[in-house]
């Protein structure tokens, strides 16, 4: 092999490596600088970026000995690389578990912003980013957002939404230009307990912007094996023989696995069990992408290579690739043994009667629209390590137990689907969660944990399978493209007076989270308001196409879509404002929604309604001002016009601009009458720190920030003494599936109970050292006190008058008794050497909820928000630009203001590639959309300026007022943008993603309505 | 499987000497970008080597010649962006290869590979065309390298298909260094899907003479419009003989590119209609860009 001599974050290395080894594998594979990360193979994501001779390159495609004689740096050696240029700061040095701010101070600029803005959130991409940011710090400190766009244009992020990491980038800069770092600016938000409400840096940011946070792929085993699946080539073909024999045959593969070497259940599947562990036999493929065979081989090429080798003998079925084919009789049958055909779920809502509805309307709208498959494109692809039971790693220790690392949204569900198919008892398995890069939902199905724990169990080593990014877009669920046909009727005053609408959504292959998904598509389909009647019939269907399942917004961005379209119609028609017509119907408390709910509390749409409004009156106030001022030289057709509506049109030269309002609502938690449960379990140490522990999985979106606020408000302990666990099954008790907006308030409660059930429990072994009432101990910073002014009020008061709240006084209205406190590691000693238990565990139940159907309660809290939309539609190319954002989302409280904003502006950005950029294309059950490549998300040029309000109406369970916020923030903002477009140009899209192609020739022939969208076969 | 061997030639002889022992089993390579992913992808077979151009001496050289401006084949698309020489007499060229990927795809494509892949719609070429350039075809005979020069156009075979043989390798690009009068601009559009090529390219050059007033020369260069990337001529024409280059002339340059163009539907990026548009779109931004470019730049009798 040819020997590389190259010098590496200042060593010099000298390897032999493959000819054909890429710059990413050495540094990854070879040297062990896994915060070099890969993400796409095809110089598409920037994740891999670093830098060779002082260029940034994308590593992942770079031939290795490209980098002959070259200086290479990488995220592992920046900071170091930047302190040696720093006399100021040469004293300092990273320190594991040091003081955070000193270690901050120690890093580059660039990575101490990263941190201070919230711009890492699953960090995957942080490293790729902070080595291309570098380029343009090192020639220009002082950069435009347009200078900061270019050069950041091909690293893509899917988690902040581009917003915090401009931010940063800038901040970073100025650090380097004045030595001091600017705070970033927050939206308003209620006062702030000691830790509850404030932007505090993720625990583990730091990990992530040095490249020393491990991702499942960051692993090494020794001994390590790896796996490589072979999957469908049809979207439909019963599987009549597999010839292994001459992959079987290569030296170093260990062994090729099929379903007949599965000892358990032959099905997987979160809801149903009918997802084949492989193909064959009995279980036919039923998309392109479904797992035959697995080749288990020395190394990951070998076992690639191995997979051309293996023969399969198919028996071609017909396909059914559409929902509304798949309905008809005689369409071909996906799964024989079901009592409905293909159909996997009808879902209805009745409320009223819609009939006469529609007679007292004086206005009724009715369209079809089209939502796209669209895939999550999570930086980090999937990947699963099986260790076999006994297995004893120099690093990672003994494993007593089947062991799988895995990133994964669902551990306890990975462990049982794990143990059920492997034919072992639940506790004979180990779900151990790494960092994860993205989940969005699709992480909670299964992909590689069987296939890896079962390589394990056979070979009996360490079996590691990562995905390909082509592999992870053909595998996993997808989001439901739906039909919706919707109709609204309205009452001349604007009042709702009927709902009625048709759902079909294409579930694909497998039941996945279908059911459930195509269920909260049908319940939100009259959108947040109160409406006189609905009758909504949804058609969950099965068809050859990839299974769809989880993806942020549930159901409920579909049908959003369709919802807020019409409501503008209609609005129009009824010669209303749209921000009238929706205030008009808006829920509120009181209100009773289409499934018989009636709302009781924490409805803060108004509010939201309100704030974007007077958002966009001011944007307008600021234009005609402007406009004043240059006596319209602008350009802009402004002048003379009063404002007579906030959506009209706006022309400078070839772009036309318009606002484009829409609003939603999603249900935190499961609800549907589904037992909704977290536990979390706490335990204190004689050192003065506690650990949170639960299974509920970080993904990006700073649970684990979540978790330590709360624990820390609740023990009254500095925030730097409380660790989280998280995603372990042996260590970490169930916190629940990750999805559904509902870890928040699941597992913060479930980790503020815990905590308060500790501090009382501590409360009582101070209260007896200094002989008080245990209610009258406060925990401060570390501190146990007798609270003076407390206890002077407990013993003012009558005996037996106990208050009956269980929340003592803290803060700023305690007293701190200087004599009479001791150390919180103190109570811990005191509490062990009383021999109570410094561990407890708390299963927080949210409120019963009631299935779809009887009434009363569905869900126990949603969360409501407002976005606006300014586009520009380009009248010459039909092309679309989101110029601005405003958003209000009511979360009940932001328990992290800086994550909080994190989530809103990432969702917002994911939302505009819902409308404008991404469908995940498949023809005739075929994906033509086979790398990321040819899949879109929004880039850091498609992030528009954004103002976003946070409204907080509490929700009295949820912690401190708290529900959720992951999925409400990417749901109204598709439709806001295709309401603004109409509003632009008038033209209504019906289809997404918004075709610039279709558009234009639309606008060109004076069409109104506009079906085509991105994707569709072109027209002959 | 991946090449099983990677040669890093110091002189063309060199690397043409490797290419024709592999006898067609090994490929040049210079960033890799385009060809690479193609290997990667299943679009193209797995050479048995890979002969990396760019470690070359003098092949990312970008220099005045006796009124040239020539650029070796392995120069990057950030290179020809900040090169001040080519943002001078080639803004075209330089427009054009900035719009390419992002930075760390541009610090390693070069504008050789560019060309060698010969897409219709790829924006350096589209660039270089604009600019009359000529292209350096280098040939081994066996015991030499012989290089000659020939128009850009006679390079393409058609869609992803360049005339290079087995035994040749490009050294350089060269366009006339046109001093006075002359100004190019290059735009395109996208669309923000998945498709990573342009849905139009286009670049001109245009020259005025010494009033200022007519054009002394034109170049209209435009793609995808065709099975190789496309020269306007019969918009160039209308443009010479135009009396001013106004309004009315750029409109019937327009109405005549778009009767010459070869357009057509392409799946999933844009519709013939759309493309119709489009040229006329992209003419009426670059045509007066590159008209008062050649403006400023004149000295008129």
């Amino acid at each position: 092999m040819p020997m590389l001599t190259m010098t590496v974050n200042g060593v010099q290395h000298t390897l032999d490596v493959p000819a054909g080894r890429f710059l990413a594998e050495v540094l990854r594979y070879d040297l062990k600088l896994t915060g070099v990360k890969i993400g796409c193979n095809e110089a598409e994501c920037g994740a891999c970026t670093v830098l060779v001779n002082g260029r940034s390159v994308d590593s992942c495609i770079f031939p290795a000995l490209k980098a002959q004689g070259a200086e290479v740096l990488t995220i592992e050696g920046l900071a170091a690389a930047w302190r040696t240029r720093q006399p100021s700061s040469a004293n300092l040095h990273l320190h594991e578990n040091g003081d955070q701010e000193t270690e901050l101070e120690a890093l580059h600029p660039l990575q101490e912003a990263f941190v201070r803005y919230g711009a890492t959130q699953c960090g995957f991409c942080t490293p790729g980013f902070i080595m291309q940011a570098k380029t343009l710090l090192d020639a220009n400190p002082n950069p435009s957002d347009e200078e900061i766009k270019h050069c950041l244009k091909d690293t893509y992020c899917r988690c902040t939404g581009y917003v915090s990491i401009i931010n940063a980038v800038k901040a970073a800069g100025e650090k380097m230009r004045t030595g001091q770092m600017p705070e970033p600016s927050l939206p308003e938000h209620v006062e702030p307990l000691h830790y509850v409400g404030q932007p505090l840096p993720r625990p583990d940011a730091i990990d992530k912007v040095t490249g020393r946070a491990l991702y499942a792929d960051d692993y090494w085993f020794e001994g390590m094996l790896y796996g490589a699946t072979l999957r469908s080539e049809h979207p439909h073909a019963r599987i009549l023989s597999i010839d292994a024999s001459a992959a079987e045959a290569l030296p170093g593969v260990w062994c090729v696995l099929t379903q007949k070497d599965v000892p358990g259940a032959l099905c997987h599947g979160l809801v149903e069990a009918d997802w084949p562990v492989f193909a064959g036999g009995d279980y036919p493929a039923r998309y392109v992408g479904d797992p035959i065979a697995l080749v288990v081989a020395e190394t990951d090429e070998l076992a690639h290579d191995a997979l051309k080798r293996i023969r399969v003998e198919y028996e071609v079925l017909p396909a059914v690739t559409d929902p509304v084919t798949a309905r008809r009789p005689d369409a071909p049958v996906l799964h024989p043994d079901r009592p409905d055909g293909n159909l996997l779920k009808h879902i209805k809502v009745r409320h009223g009667d819609v009939e006469a509805g529609f007679a007292a309307a004086d206005v009724i709208v009715e369209r079809t629209y089209r939502t796209p498959m669209t895939e999550h494109a999570f930086l980090e692809p999937e990947c699963s390590i099986g260790v076999p039971a006994g297995w004893n790693d120099p690093r990672f220790g003994y494993h007593d137990k089947l062991t799988v690392y895995v990133g994964s949204q669902i551990p306890y569900a990975d462990r049982d689907q794990v143990a059920r198919c492997l034919g072992l008892p639940k506790e004979a398995v180990r779900i151990k969660g790494t960092v994860m890069g993205g989940g969005f939902g699709g992480k909670e199905d299964i992909a590689g944990q069987i296939h890896a724990a079962l390589a394990a169990q056979v070979t009996g080593r360490p079996v590691k399978i990562l995905y390909t990014r082509e592999e992870s877009l053909r595998f996993h669920p997808k989001r439901h493209p739906t039909i919706i046909r919707i109709k609204t009727g309205a009452k001349r005053d604007g009042t709702i007076t009927a709902v009625e609408a048709e759902l079909y959504g294409d579930s694909g292959a497998y039941a996945s989270l279908g059911e459930k998904v195509m269920t909260r598509a049908t319940t939100h389909a009259t959108g947040p308001y109160i409406v006189g009647s609905a009758k909504i019939d949804c058609y969950a269907m099965y068809t050859n196409n990839a299974p769809c399942g989880a993806f942020r917004g549930f159901g409920v961005t579909q049908s959003a879509f369709a919802v807020e379209s019409n409501m503008d119609i209609v609005a129009e028609a009824l010669g209303m404002d749209p921000i009238e017509f929706r205030r008009k119907n808006a829920m509120r408390v009181g209100a009773v929604t289409a499934t018989g709910q009636v709302l009781r509390e924490s409805v803060g749409l108004l509010t939201c309604l309100e704030k974007v409004e007077t958002a966009i009156r001011e944007w307008w106030r600021e234009r005609e001002q402007e406009s004043g001022r240059t006596g319209g030289q602008d350009g802009a057709s402004i002048s003379g016009r009063h404002l007579s509506s906030l959506f009209a049109p706006l022309r400078i030269s070839n772009k036309i601009y318009a606002w484009g309002v829409a609003a939603g609502y999603k249900n935190t938690g499961l609800g549907g009458g589904a037992p909704d449960k977290s536990e979390a379990e706490i335990e204190v140490f004689p050192n003065g720190r506690a650990e949170i522990r639960t299974s509920s999985a970080e993904m990006g979106q700073n649970l684990i920030g979540v978790l330590a606020a709360c624990t820390a408000e609740e023990l009254g302990l500095p925030i730097r003494n409380v660790s989280v666990l998280v995603m372990d099954t042996d260590l970490t008790p169930d916190g629940g599936p990750t999805t559904a907006s509902r870890q928040t308030y699941l597992s913060g409660n479930a980790a503020r109970l815990a905590a308060r059930a500790m501090r009382e429990r501590l409360q009582g072994v101070v209260a007896e050292k200094f002989d008080v009432p245990p209610e009258v101990i406060a925990f401060h910073e570390g501190l146990a006190y007798v609270d003076e002014a407390r206890l002077a009020a407990v013993r003012g008061e009558t005996q037996g008058a106990q208050n009956g709240s269980q929340h003592p006084l803290q803060g700023s209205t305690a007293t701190l008794s200087r004599s009479r406190s001791i150390s919180f590691a103190e109570a811990v000693k005191l509490l062990i050497e009383e021999g109570r238990s410094p561990k407890l565990r708390y299963e927080y139940w949210a409120p019963k909820t009631q299935p779809l159907g009887t009434g009363g309660d569905m869900h126990f809290a949603f969360s409501y928000a407002v976005h606006a939309a300014l586009v520009s539609v380009d009248t010459t190319t039909g092309e679309v630009t989101v110029e601005r954002v405003v958003s209000a989302h009511d979360v009940g409280r932001a328990i992290n203001p800086l994550s909080l904003l994190g989530q809103i502006e990432g969702g917002i950005v994911m939302g505009i590639g819902n409308a404008l950029t991404e469908h995940y294309i498949v023809e005739n059950g075929v994906p033509w959309t086979q790398h990321l490549g040819q899949y879109k998300m929004p880039g850091i040029k498609h992030t528009p300026q954004m103002c976003n309000f946070i409204v907080e109406d509490p929700t009295a369970e949820g912690p401190y007022g708290a529900k959720g916020v992951g999925e409400i923030s990417s749901i109204p903002i598709s439709p806001a943008i295709t309401n603004a477009i109409y509003n632009a140009v008038g033209v209504r899209c019906l289809a997404l993603p918004v075709d610039q192609d279709a558009l234009l020739l639309a606008m060109k022939r004076g069409e109104r309505e506009l079906d085509r969208r991105w994707g569709d076969p072109p027209i002959r | 499987m991946r090449w099983q061997a990677y040669h890093t030639p110091a002189t063309i002889d060199e690397a043409l000497a490797l290419l024709s022992r592999y006898g067609g089993k090994a490929q040049l390579v210079a960033g890799g970008t385009d060809l690479i992913l193609d290997v990667q992808q299943g679009n193209h077979a797995t050479p048995q080597a890979l002969i990396d151009v760019t470690t070359i001496r003098g092949l990312d050289a970008i220099c005045e010649q006796e009124g040239w401006v020539v650029i070796g084949a392995a120069t990057t698309h950030a290179a020809i962006e900040a090169s001040p020489l080519i943002r001078r007499y080639g803004t075209a060229l330089a427009e054009s290869c900035s719009v390419v990927g992002g930075p760390q795809v541009r610090n390693v494509a070069t504008i050789g590979g560019n060309v060698a892949h010969a897409l219709p719609a790829a924006d350096g070429t589209i660039g270089l065309l604009a600019l009359n350039a000529e292209v350096q075809v280098c040939t081994w005979n066996g015991s030499a390298v012989e290089c000659a020069w020939q128009p850009l156009l006679s390079i393409f075979a058609g869609p992803g298909k360049n005339r290079l043989a087995v035994n040749q390798m490009i050294g350089a690009f060269r366009f006339p260094m046109r001093t006075e009068r002359t100004g190019s601009a290059f735009d395109r559009i996208m669309r923000p899907q998945g498709v990573a090529l342009p849905i139009l390219g286009v670049a001109v050059q245009v020259t005025l003479d010494e009033n200022g007033k007519r054009a002394a020369a034109v170049t209209i260069a435009l793609g995808p419009a065709g099975p190789i990337p496309f020269r306007a001529t019969e918009s160039e024409a209308i443009l010479l003989a135009a009396p001013r280059l106004d309004e009315e002339a750029i409109e019937a340059a327009i109405v005549a590119a778009q009767r010459q163009a070869e357009l057509r539907t392409s799946k999933h990026r844009a519709s013939k209609e759309y493309r119709h548009e489009m040229v006329a779109v992209l003419l009426r931004r670059v045509l007066p860009k590159a008209i008062e470019r050649a403006q400023s730049r004149s000295t008129f009798g």
